[in-house]
């Protein structure tokens, strides 16, 4: 089977065990992401979503430079953000860009310092490599435990919270009428979407995990007038970016300039940028044939609002 | 069942709603003063006033969202408690992105146990009791498009439907007619007035604007610097009633089947009567 399929699959994809590692991981955390991002787009929150990015590079410079796992360091530094975008006052709609603004920029001074101490120690700029950009292929065995329980966590979080989310995200005032606890519900979507930015962080790095919550969700909404078609559309995208791009990836070991290998991060970003432009066509050729039917439509319809 | 003139289930129906001596103060400043009045299965209630006569902090009240300084809300006979299922909200703005992923159906449905935690699954009794809400406000035929894509009357609708599929005693609208234009606003009204004379709800709709209730309302609620005053409309609108709770003297002037209810000439407050001019006095919304 190889054989025929070599030009697609590089000899070794299958019998590799970095690539099984990053194919499950791939998929693990595509569905995590995929059902966290689209509340994170209907909630209006991809800058809350960029801050956990970007503020995944302080936990993971602060893991390297403590020595623990970069993982571990992704988690917690979210977390604690998590925490004090909560109570700095992420929940009003108004304050909300200023919470999200103030936190990151602290984390961002605290990530500054980090890698500098750790740089300079080791003269290597490794670290700050592996944390902005991520390595699927370079998740260690041992890692994926880890990624396979924070991935159900925040899955099981965001199945029991999805109706109290869902009603609160597109209204809070008719979620509160209803006796819905709406801040506890926020500030518990909130936790989720901070383990869910630290997983992105960890297979594509933290400048790009925001891509991956927010771009396949953005394409999924294009796609799909239901709630919960949205969730799975969006994970589906997301895995399939990941193991094409990481097919690629592999594959790029070939490609010039030979024997480097590009980065899966930057196919999987790519295919997640290309999949938003093609899930726009349905739309725009139904708004083309909308308008090119237009008149003939007004003499049939009766007039809905008089 | 007709609606002309007053219902006659508005006697004798059981009482839903009981408001007592509800005092509210808010920042110092005192939203509501000793409020009261009661509202009986089937009847059409209107609550008039202006924009800062405490509408909006009234209803917060009789939800539970705010706890009032003085006086209690009964529902059903009941001092009502934190989540009541009883009481079914349709609230006044409703922002929501174009592109969100939630159909007029989905909303719907999530009324009916949107506070339950989980996945809903689907079920042919579920689906058949959207549908049923669905005809019942008239939404089928745009029930599979996105809400956020959906004209004002249309989200009223779904937004109806959401809160009566919970099968609430007591529906509270709040300024539902706002952002409607006339026709709409009037379609609107109807299917209410028809909702509660047909499954004997209580039907409680603030608004600014008393004319496009007029027809239908079987009692009214009119609100002004925080007092109220409630009967019939024949009661209420009255220059001597109204005269009494503003602390000056109103005119009410009926115009053909409307009504305008105006501050005598250098006067200048907040009043619920109509926009335009009239001749020796000032006149407004």
């Amino acid at each position: 089977m190889s054989h025929f399929l070599s030009p697609i699959f590089a000899p070794g994809f299958f019998e590799s065990e970095a690539v099984h590692i990053a194919l499950a991981v791939g998929a693990l955390v595509a569905v995590v992401t995929g059902v966290v991002g689209v509340f994170t787009v209907i909630r209006g929150q991809s800058f809350a979503g960029e801050a956990f990015s970007d503020l995944g590079t302080t936990g993971g410079a602060g893991a390297y430079f403590v020595g623990v796992g970069t993982l571990w360091g992704f988690v917690i530094g979210n977390v604690i953000a998590a925490g004090a975008m909560e109570a700095i006052g992420v929940q009003r709609v108004r304050g909300r860009d200023v919470a999200t603004g103030i936190v990151l920029g602290a984390g961002l001074g605290l990530a500054a310092l980090f890698l500098y101490l750790y740089t300079t120690e080791h003269s290597t700029t490794g670290a700050t490599v592996t944390i902005l950009f991520g390595s699927a292929f370079a998740i260690s065995s041992t890692t994926l435990p880890l990624i396979a329980v924070l991935s159900g966590i925040v899955l099981a979080l965001m199945l029991t919270i999805y109706r109290p989310l869902l009603l609160s995200s597109i209204n809070a005032e008719l979620a509160s009428a209803r006796g819905i606890p709406v801040r506890l519900v926020g500030a518990l979507y909130l936790l989720a979407l901070a383990l869910a930015a630290a997983l992105a962080a960890i297979t594509i790095g933290t400048i790009l995990s925001t891509a991956l919550i927010v771009g396949p969700a953005a394409s999924a909404l294009r796609l799909t007038r239901r709630p919960l078609t949205a969730l799975l559309t969006a994970a589906a995208i997301g895995i399939a970016a990941m193991w094409v791009g990481i097919v690629l990836a592999y594959d790029s070991y070939h490609w010039p300039p030979a024997g480097q290998g590009w980065p899966v991060s930057f196919f999987v970003v790519m295919l997640v940028f290309l999949t938003y432009l093609l899930s726009g066509l349905p739309e725009a050729r139904r708004r083309r044939h909308a308008a090119r039917a237009a008149p003939a439509a007004g003499v049939m319809q009766p007039a809905t609002n008089s | 069942m007709g609606r002309e003139g007053i219902s006659v289930a508005g006697l004798d129906g059981e009482e839903i709603l009981g408001v007592e001596g509800i005092s509210v103060r808010l920042s110092g400043r005192e939203v509501l003063r000793e409020v009261s009045f009661r509202i009986r299965a089937g009847e059409f209630t209107g609550l008039i006033g202006s924009n800062g006569a405490g509408k909006t902090t009234l209803f917060r009240v009789i939800l539970g969202l705010q706890p009032p300084t003085a006086g209690r809300v009964l529902v059903a006979g009941r001092p009502r408690s934190a989540r009541n299922p009883l009481i079914g909200y349709v609230p006044q703005k409703f922002l929501l992105d174009p592109d969100a992923p939630l159909r007029g159906r989905d909303l719907v449905a999530l009324g009916i146990d949107a506070q339950r935690p989980g996945v809903p699954r689907p079920s042919e009794s579920r689906r058949a009791l959207v549908e049923e809400m669905l005809e019942a406000v008239d939404a089928a035929r745009f029930a599979d498009t996105r809400v956020g894509r959906l004209s004002g009357g249309e989200q009223q609708r779904i937004l109806i439907a959401h809160a009566l599929i919970a099968r609430p005693r007591l529906l509270l609208l709040d300024e539902p007619l706002a952002n409607l234009d006339l026709g709409s606003a009037h379609e609107v009204v109807a299917l209410l007035a028809r909702i509660a004379a047909e499954q004997q709800i209580a039907v409680l709709i603030s608004a600014h604007e008393i004319n496009p209730l007029l027809p239908v309302m079987d009692r009214i609620v009119y609100l002004a610097h925080g007092r109220a005053v409630s009967g019939t409309t024949d009661e209420v609108i009255r220059a001597d009633v109204l005269s009494k709770l503003y602390g000056h003297h109103v005119d009410v002037v009926h115009v053909h089947d409307r009504v305008l209810i105006v501050a005598g000439a250098g006067e200048n407050t907040d009043l619920a009567g109509h926009e335009g001019t009239f001749p020796g006095a000032e006149i407004l919304t």
